[in-house]
């Protein structure tokens, strides 16, 4: 770097009686229930229940989806996948491991939500 | 030796094996809280089993097997039903519920909204919900001993009830688990062991398909739509409201969340449970789909439940047969045992604290109540003559889904819930959903339409208990309880942070 840039120079204030910006945490807005702990909560509570609700809504959609869908197209059932009729290994084998899987996704968001919430109060 | 003979040896093996495993939770337990809840230090591994076991009745073990085999393909919605009810649970109340930190069902709505009169009314549904229940296991058990070993109809029926209460007396809930754990993995082993052999020979056989054996033409065996006529997808639904729904108001269900040690671990053993029941479910039909093919004469006697306990010694020539029949029946056995055992426990629990409490203390009232909530149910089932085991809990379904879902789902998500709208809620469910049952018990109800809505009423009567939960709450504003938001602190946060969660209850 060549010289020429501005020498540093030092700024002080003579207010040193100035009053600390007080900082309180989280927890303690949430255990006084003022309106800012209630938007810490409401947060938690609303990601929690949007998940939970989208996990629901893929449980119904496939799964609640399979009556219709055999309701509608009747000669589906008489389709055979593997020596095994479609229904049958749509109700008696496939569906477990989906009902697993969406139990799996949900319990990782679920925690990761939790994750998160702990930081924030951790952090203040 | 003759069948009888290697089937009353296999029962025998399972009640001792059932006491001794008993026997080795008694040296633990001690205080209150480990006859209610184990002390609350069950690890999910163990209690995920628990779960499973006590969860897996004599409708799963028997029941769903006979209807796969009577009316084909649309009965596997049950036990697609009854694993996905623990999906909703696990998504909606799981770490919530263990987190409300209360012991049984009434404590958590007495917790949540502050009010003795929710308390009366969920404690007089927990005892209606679980005697309906425990009436067909003992049923069932009379009538699994007297179709394999020609004893009379009530023994089996009493020597569960008995041991069952012996266990319950000494241990409660820890030595209930340990107990439950081991019925779990003893279940599996007597549906799968015998099917090994069953599916080698189908294969010998040319593996034919059970669908290609229709008895009459036309046979809607592969239909995946329950019922008949113009109301076939409205029964379907019907089920699945039911199942889905009411899985979490069963009280032996609700119970067992508060053996977790904390939320995220009650997330972790429901998501436990839910592969357990998985593999289990997987058994069952293949059961039915066999039975058509090799004891098609089950479906002309009406006999079709007891296809689990007979097909071994049918396809397989004798004494392997024998054995392996002997091998199912232990199975069954070990089923009416533990979901008795677990049903015992929650309602037991209840009867203690809303009851006996004020008179006797502790871990006497618990015993005390164990008592009545055995001897009742056991009363019934002598008297009553089969309602059906199938029938009998698939009632217990669409009441719970009808009562206690509303009250979860809501005193859960929702804080402007209020004493009145839930008890508005549970009456107006409750009564509807008891109402219709027992019209079509009794034979009262009508064919057509209104009959479809009265024999499957979940899906009518589910929507009607959340709309008047909801509509009476927003009636009663000034009656929102004074600490609900404190209690939505306790219910959500994790254990972890330091918070102000309220007084807890007890």
């Amino acid at each position: 770097m060549p010289d020429s840039s501005p020498r540093r120079v030092r700024v002080t204030s003579p207010r040193t009686g100035a009053a600390r910006v007080q900082r309180v945490p989280v927890a303690r807005e949430i255990d006084a229930q003022t309106a800012l702990g209630e938007v810490y909560m409401r947060s938690l509570l609303r990601s929690q229940l949007r998940l939970a609700l989208l996990a629901l809504a893929t449980l119904v959609v496939v799964v609640g989806g399979i009556p219709l869908l055999f309701w509608l197209a009747p000669e589906l059932s008489t389709v055979v996948v593997l020596a095994v009729p479609l229904p049958w290994l749509l109700l008696a084998f496939a569906v477990y491991p989906f009902l697993f899987a969406v139990g799996w996704l949900y319990v990782r968001a679920a925690e990761r939500n939790e994750r998160a919430f702990t930081d924030v109060l951790d952090r203040s | 030796m003759s069948a009888a003979g290697y089937s009353l040896l296999a029962v025998t093996a399972v009640v001792v094996a059932t006491l001794a495993v008993g026997a080795y939770g008694w040296r633990f337990s001690r205080t209150t809280s480990d006859f209610f809840v184990a002390s609350r230090t069950v690890r999910p591994g163990l209690n995920a089993s628990a779960i499973g076991g006590e969860y897996l009745s004599a409708a799963s073990f028997l029941g769903v097997a006979g209807l796969v085999l009577a009316f084909g393909t649309e009965m596997l919605w049950y036990p697609v039903g009854w694993t996905a009810g623990y999906l909703v649970l696990l998504v909606l109340v799981a770490a919530p519920l263990r987190r409300s930190g209360a012991y049984t069902l009434p404590d958590f709505a007495e917790s949540r909204l502050e009010s003795r009169g929710v308390r009366r009314l969920s404690a007089l549904l927990v005892v209606a919900i679980g005697w309906l229940y425990l009436m067909p296991q003992f049923q069932g058990a009379g009538l699994a001993l007297a179709a394999t070993t020609g004893t009379g109809a009530w023994l089996g029926g009493a020597l569960v009830a008995t041991v069952v209460l012996v266990n319950v007396l000494f241990g409660g809930m820890r030595s209930i688990t340990f107990v439950q754990a081991f019925q779990y993995w003893l279940k599996l082993t007597a549906l799968l062991f015998p099917l090994l052999f069953m599916v080698t020979i189908w294969l010998g056989d040319g593996a034919v398909s059970p669908a290609s054996t229709g008895t009459t033409p036309g046979d809607s065996w592969e239909s995946p739509l329950a019922g008949a006529g113009d109301h076939r997808l409205y029964t379907t639904y019907s089920i699945i409201v039911a199942t889905f729904l009411g899985t979490m108001g069963l009280p032996h269900v609700v119970v067992r969340f508060y053996t977790n040690p904390d939320g995220a671990a009650a997330r972790r053993t429901t998501l436990f449970v839910l592969a357990l029941l998985g593999l289990f479910y997987l058994l069952p039909p293949v059961y039915g789909g066999l039975g058509r093919l090799y004891a098609p004469d089950l479906i002309a006697s009406g006999n079709t439940e007891s296809v689990v306990l007979e097909l071994p010694a049918r396809m397989l020539a004798g004494t392997l047969g024998d054995l392996l029949s002997a091998l199912t029946t232990a199975g069954a056995f070990a089923a009416f045992l533990s979901t008795s055992s677990g049903l015992t426990v929650a309602v037991a629990g209840v009867i203690s604290q809303d009851v006996l409490g004020r008179r006797l203390g502790g871990v006497r009232a618990f015993q005390a109540g164990a008592v009545v909530a055995v001897l009742v149910p056991l009363g019934l089932a002598l008297l009553a003559e089969g309602v059906g085991v199938a029938q009998a809990v698939g009632l217990a379904f669409a009441f719970a889904a009808s009562t206690f879902c509303p009250l979860l789902v809501l005193g859960i998500w929702w804080r402007r819930l209020t004493d009145a709208g839930a008890i508005a809620g549970m009456l107006v469910g409750g009564g509807c959903a008891g109402g219709a049952v027992l019209a079509t018990l009794l034979g009262a109800a009508p064919a057509g339409w209104p009959g479809a809505l009265l024999a499957q009423p979940a899906a009518w009567t589910v929507p009607l208990a959340f709309l008047t939960m909801v509509a009476v709450s927003l009636a009663t504003p000034r009656r929102v309880p004074r600490h609900a938001a404190r209690t939505m602190v306790r219910l959500h946060t994790p254990e972890a942070v330091q918070l102000d969660r309220g007084v807890l209850p007890r």
